[in-house]
């Protein structure tokens, strides 16, 4: 039998989680060791006798009898986990660990890792990084080249990641509730981040990036598994994933160029997704929180529920951007809500909407500002203005992807006329939540 | 028909779980290759990477054997060949040359009696 896809990768999440509550978190590179000396193992048996029809039970039962070997040949159950204290005779060792590594069990302990990489001391690239390390089994050279940063950054991170988490006592504890709603925003917000590096980041591999979206879906569906975890924001932000993500297949050519929305076929998008996102976004209504994952949902769906582009729903959007901006101001998102204003009362209004946005300096260097200012003037015909905007966007691109966008941009500027068939109508960002990162980094 | 033995050896263990996979799905397709095309005679066994060596008239056991890591024998296959230049062209698939490792090709000797 073939291992299904990532099988590898996903159990060395689930592994490692489930061996730092036997080992204790501040054995978490014992946990990894064993975790790879079984998958040592398996390719050393497999590749020679092939898989074994349940290759996840054997790489479990491969990783719990090494894990007991440490554990008898210590002797000293203390120096691991505080769980374990407990554990005085071999009689009742092996009951214990037969537990921890039951398939509940696991979920409970990826939850309690999950919060634990989203440990306050670490800043939310490091958060996220750790998690698509220690949950998602990436490597450091696979995390650098799907976020497009140097080995040695995310090595940084990941460095320093492990050191707060070693001197943790013990994993987070998810049995406390005011603990764990202290924690689960940026447990949320790690995801979203997560789950954006996939939709937006900077990897030119289309499927790096579905595999992030895949990821963030994955986890996410964890925490929609605690009582605790289940909140309607965690809904909402699920149904945001979801409702994106089954945008995925129809937003990459087959040279992996974006397409923008507007450009999309949508009978590619995901049907399953799509009707999974409805659920969720409904589920989420069911308390009075609103979060701004609840209105980017909202949006989302609004798109979701358009048959084509023009059938979009543009007065919907605007008053879902102005509950952001009550929300969450921002410039982005105001610039945001320009372009919607410009799709529903066309590019002379949009114009407005942006020259009214207040510290509009924060956009410096942000490549979408002069885009967004470019798509307004080509709408309205002055090529040569739309053409100096997009020189801007295009000296402030910060990966291939947006230079090649803004340069497909330039070239639109060169019809005779400016006048543009509606599929060539580029919205550069209906989508706020990119830019929330980008603002950051000013 | 001759029979041939593949001794692999070595092969880099510092891979990431997704490029183990991939190995292991690499190695899978290449065992299905040899078996349809009718030369494989035993797919073989792992081995352990150390055991013990007994050695000398005075039958010392030493742990062992202390090879280089890219030496270590990590398992065996028996081979279907013409003859030996066809063995060796069958192993220059084999996935193990991706990850450092090598491959002994031995012919298993014709007894004629």
């Amino acid at each position: 039998m073939e291992p299904s896809d990532h099988l590898f990768r996903r159990e060395a999440g689930r592994m490692v989680s489930a061996l730092t509550r036997i080992f204790g978190v501040h054995n978490l590179a014992l946990a990894e060791d064993v975790v790879q000396d079984a998958f040592c193992r398996a390719l050393e048996v497999w590749r020679m006798r092939g898989v074994p029809d349940n290759p996840s039970a054997w790489l479990m039962a491969t990783a719990r009898n090494r894990a007991l070997d440490i554990l008898r040949r210590q002797r000293t159950a203390n120096n691991f986990a505080p769980e374990l204290g407990l554990v005085e005779s071999e009689w009742t060792l092996a009951p214990v660990i037969h537990e921890i590594l039951a398939a509940d069990a696991i979920q409970d302990s990826m939850l309690r890792m999950m919060f634990s990489c989203c440990h306050p001391r670490l800043s939310e690239p490091a958060q996220v990084a750790l998690i698509l390390h220690i949950l998602c089994g990436f490597s450091v050279d696979e995390i650098s080249s799907a976020f497009t940063s140097s080995h040695a950054a995310i090595e940084k991170r990941i460095v320093r990641g492990r050191k707060v988490l070693s001197e943790s006592k013990r994993l987070f504890d998810t049995a406390v509730p005011a603990e764990f709603s202290d924690r689960l925003p940026a447990v949320q917000r790690a995801l979203y981040l997560l789950f954006n590096e996939g939709y937006r980041g900077a990897s030119p591999e289309t499927s790096v990036r579905l595999e992030l979206c895949n990821e963030a879906i994955r986890l996410i569906a964890i925490l929609l598994q605690h009582p605790l975890g289940k909140t309607p924001t965690t809904y909402a932000l699920a149904a945001l994933m979801a409702l994106t993500a089954a945008r995925l297949p129809a937003r990459t050519d087959s040279s992996g160029n974006l397409i923008a929305l507007f450009d999309q076929d949508r009978s590619l998008w995901d049907r399953a997704r799509l009707n999974d996102g409805t659920r969720l976004l409904e589920l989420s209504a069911s308390g009075t929180e609103l979060s701004g994952y609840h209105i980017e949902a909202a949006m989302a769906s609004v798109h979701a529920l358009a048959q084509c582009a023009e059938d979009t729903d543009w007065s919907a959007i605007i008053s879902l951007y102005d509950s952001l901006m009550r929300i969450d101001p921002s410039p982005i998102v105001a610039l945001n809500r320009a372009i919607a204003i410009a799709q529903r009362d066309g590019p002379d209004r949009g114009l407005d909407a942006v020259s009214a946005i207040s510290n509009l300096d924060r956009l410096a260097g942000y490549p979408f500002h002069p885009a967004t200012l470019g798509e307004f003037e080509l709408r309205s015909g002055n090529c040569g203005r739309a053409r100096e905007h997009f020189q801007i966007a295009l000296a402030r691109a910060r990966n291939p992807m947006e230079r090649h966008f803004f340069q497909q941009r330039l070239t639109a500027c060169d019809r005779p006329n400016g006048r543009l068939a509606t599929s060539e109508l580029w919205e550069p960002n209906l989508e706020p939540s990119q830019v929330r990162d980008s603002v950051e980094e000013h | 028909m001759s029979e041939f033995v593949f001794l692999y050896r070595g092969g880099a263990r510092d891979r990431s779980p997704e490029q183990m996979q991939q190995v292991v799905q690499k190695w899978t397709t290449w065992m299905k290759d040899l078996e349809a095309k009718g030369h494989l005679k035993d797919r073989g066994q792992p081995l352990e990477r150390a055991g013990k060596v007994v050695h000398g008239k005075q039958k010392t056991v030493t742990d062992g054997p202390f090879a280089e890591a890219k030496d270590v024998v990590g398992g065996y296959t028996l081979i279907e060949a013409t003859d030996l230049s066809e063995a060796v062209e069958l192993s220059k698939d084999c996935p193990i040359f991706e990850v450092e490792g090598a491959v002994e090709v031995r012919p298993v000797m014709k007894l004629n009696m």
